[in-house]
C-alpha cells in the first residue's frame, strides 16, 4: 500500500534521511519508533510530499507520488489522511465544520456533505459534539476530531504523526483503540510514528526503529519478538541481562506455548523472567525459562526449529 | 459661541470626518488586505516564497509609512487630480488617506496571518487544499479576529490622520478645532470637538473590540 524507496532528504549540512527503505501492506498498521531528530517525521511527511525527497520514490496505494504535477498530487494527497500531534484543527470552525473541510475542498455538494459529517462524527463518538468549537474540547475530543477529519474523503491510508503525544496514558489508549478498530472495520491502512513504545504494542503489527535518518531495523512483532539480538524487541519488551542455563523464547499468538512444551518433551519449565503484554489484542512478548528434565536438549532443538528460540546462555 | 451656533458646525465636520474616513477605510481595506496576504505569503516558508518580490513590497511599504501624513498628503496631490479630478475637499482627502492608511493596515494584516499555526495551514495542504483555498478558507477566517483589531487600529489612525485634512479643504473635526478653536480662540468649540473626537475613536475601538472577541473561538 506504501512503498518507499531510496528515500534521501537533507536540510543543508543536516542529513534527515539517508537511504530509507519501506514497505507497508494493505490493511497493516505499521509504526516508526524513533527518537526526536532521527528522521522519522520528516519520513512520514515525505509520504504524502509535504516535505519533498532529494532522491527516491513514494508509492501509494499504486501511484508514484513522487512524479506527479501539483494539480494530481493534490488530489491523490485526497486520498491520504492525515492525524497531527497537536490536532491542527481550525478555531474558527466547529467540529462539524472541521470535518467538513477536506469535503468542501473535493468540492463534495452540501447536502452530501452534512450526511458524511454526521456518519464521520458517529463513527469517532463525537455526534453530540458537532456544533462545539475546538477550544471548547479536551484533548482526546481533539483527536477524534482530527481523525474524523483524515477519514471524511475516505482514505485508503492514513499518517500519523505522533497522534497520542500530547494525550494522557488513559486518552491515548482510547485513541489507540480507535485506531485499531477503524483499521479492522475499514481496512484502513495506517503508518503511524512515535517515540512511544506502548504506541506499537498498542497497534501496530509491524514496526520500524529509526535512528541518524535510517531504518535501523525493520519487521513483523512476532519476527522481531523471535529475531535474537533485536533491538526493537529488546526496547519493547526489556530483560535484564540472562543467568547461565536459561533460554529466551519468544512468545507470539501462541498462549499454550510452556504446557505445551512440557508436554511434548516431558521437561520441567521454570519462568525465571518475562515481559508480556497484549500486543494488537493478543498476549506477545519474551519469557525467560529454565528448561529442565531428560527432554530438556530436545525441547530447545524443537523451539530452535520453530524459530522461538532467541537467546541461549551458557 | 453659543451651541446654537456651534451645533451645525459640528454636525457638518463630523459628516465630513465620517465620509472620510469611511471611504478610506473601505479603500484601506481594498489594497491593504491583499498587499498584506502577500506579504505574509511571499516571505520564506510561506505560501508562495518569493523573497524578491517581498523585499520590493517591504520597501514599498516601508516608504509608504515612513512619510509623515501631512507630507504624503502634499505629495500625492498630482495622482489625486488624476484620481479624483479635483486637489481640494473631502472626496480628495481619500485618496492620501488610503495611501497613508494602506501599507500600515498591510503590516497588520500580514502579522495577523502570521499568528496563524504553521500545522493548521500545513493540514489543509496534507488534505489536498491548493493556494487560494489555504488563503481564503484557512488563513483568513483563522486570521479573522486579529484582521479586526487590526482594522480598529486603522480606523482610529484613519480619524488622526483625517483631522490634517483641513490643509488640502476636506475639512472634518480636526479641520473644525483648528480653524475655529486655535485660530478664533473659541474655546468652547475646542474643548468640544476633543470630546466629539474621542467619543468617536472610543465608540470605534469598542465595536473593534467586541466584534473580534465575537468572531474569536480560541
Amino acid at each position: 500500500m506504501i512503498t518507499v524507496t531510496g528515500l534521501r532528504k537533507a536540510y543543508g549540512d543536516v542529513v534527515a534521511l539517508d537511504g530509507v527503505d519501506l514497505h507497508v501492506g494493505r490493511g497493516k498498521v505499521f509504526g516508526v519508533l524513533g527518537r526526536s531528530g532521527a528522521g522519522k517525521s520528516t519520513l512520514l511527511r515525505c509520504v504524502n510530499l509535504l516535505e519533498r525527497p532529494d532522491e527516491g520514490v513514494v508509492t501509494v496505494d499504486g501511484r508514484e507520488l513522487t512524479t506527479l504535477g501539483a494539480a494530481d498530487l493534490r488530489r491523490a494527497r485526497q486520498r491520504i489522511g492525515m492525524i497531527h500531534q497537536h490536532f491542527a484543527l481550525l478555531s474558527s470552525r466547529t467540529v462539524a465544520g472541521n470535518v467538513a473541510f477536506p469535503l468542501e475542498v473535493m468540492g463534495v455538494g452540501r447536502a452530501a456533505r452534512a450526511r458524511r459529517v454526521a456518519e464521520l462524527l458517529d463513527l469517532v463518538g463525537l455526534a453530540d459534539r458537532a456544533g462545539a468549537y475546538p477550544a471548547q474540547l479536551s484533548g482526546g475530543q481533539k483527536q477524534r476530531v482530527g481523525i474524523a477529519r483524515a477519514l471524511a474523503a475516505e482514505p485508503s491510508v492514513l499518517l500519523s504523526d505522533e497522534a497520542t503525544s500530547a494525550l494522557d496514558p488513559a486518552t491515548t489508549q482510547s485513541i489507540l483503540a480507535l485506531l485499531r478498530r477503524l483499521n479492522r472495520e475499514l481496512g484502513l491502512t495506517i503508518l503511524l510514528i512515535t517515540h512511544e513504545m506502548d504506541v506499537i504494542k498498542a497497534v501496530c503489527d509491524s514496526a520500524a526503529i529509526m535512528s541518524d535518518g535510517r531504518i535501523a531495523e525493520a519487521g513483523s512483532l512476532p519476527g522481531l519478538l523471535a529475531t535474537p539480538g533485536s533491538r526493537l524487541a529488546a526496547e519493547l519488551f526489556p530483560l535484564p541481562p540472562a543467568e547461565p542455563g536459561t533460554v529466551t523464547v519468544a512468545l507470539a499468538a501462541d498462549e499454550t506455548l510452556l504446557s505445551r512444551l512440557a508436554r511434548t518433551y516431558d521437561v520441567d519449565v521454570a519462568v525465571v523472567g518475562g515481559a508480556v503484554e497484549q500486543v494488537a489484542g493478543a498476549p506477545a512478548g519474551r519469557l525467560r525459562l529454565r528448561i529442565t528434565g531428560a527432554g530438556a536438549a530436545a525441547a530447545l532443538a524443537g523451539l530452535r526449529e520453530r524459530g522461538l528460540l532467541v537467546e541461549e546462555a551458557a | 459661541m453659543t451651541w446654537s451656533e456651534m451645533s451645525p458646525l459640528l454636525w457638518e465636520a463630523t459628516g465630513q470626518t465620517a465620509v472620510m474616513v469611511g471611504w478610506s477605510t473601505l479603500f484601506t481595506v481594498l489594497f491593504g488586505l491583499p498587499l498584506g496576504v502577500c506579504l505574509a505569503g511571499t516571505d520564506r516558508g510561506g505560501l508562495f516564497p518569493a523573497p524578491a518580490v517581498r523585499r520590493v513590497l517591504g520597501l514599498v511599504v516601508n516608504v509608504g509609512r515612513s512619510l509623515p501624513f501631512i507630507v504624503l498628503m502634499i505629495a500625492v496631490i498630482p495622482l489625486t487630480r488624476v484620481l479624483t479630478g479635483t486637489t481640494i475637499g473631502t472626496t480628495a482627502a481619500v485618496v492620501p488617506l488610503t495611501i497613508g492608511a494602506a501599507p500600515f493596515f498591510a503590516r497588520l494584516v500580514e502579522t495577523a496571518l502570521r499568528e496563524v499555526g504553521r500545522d493548521v495551514v500545513q493540514a489543509a495542504e496534507a488534505m489536498g487544499a491548493g493556494r487560494v483555498t489555504i488563503v481564503t478558507r484557512v488563513l483568513l477566517p483563522e486570521a479573522l479576529p486579529g484582521l479586526v483589531a487590526g482594522l480598529t487600529v486603522t480606523v482610529v489612525t484613519l480619524v488622526s490622520y483625517s483631522a490634517m485634512a483641513g490643509v488640502i479643504g476636506g475639512g472634518g473635526l480636526g479641520d473644525l478645532a483648528v480653524r475655529y478653536g486655535y485660530q478664533r480662540f473659541e474655546t468652547t468649540l475646542m474643548v468640544v470637538t476633543v470630546v466629539v473626537l474621542v467619543v468617536v475613536v472610543q465608540l470605534a475601538q469598542t465595536l473593534g473590540d467586541a466584534v473580534a472577541r465575537r468572531l474569536s473561538h480560541r
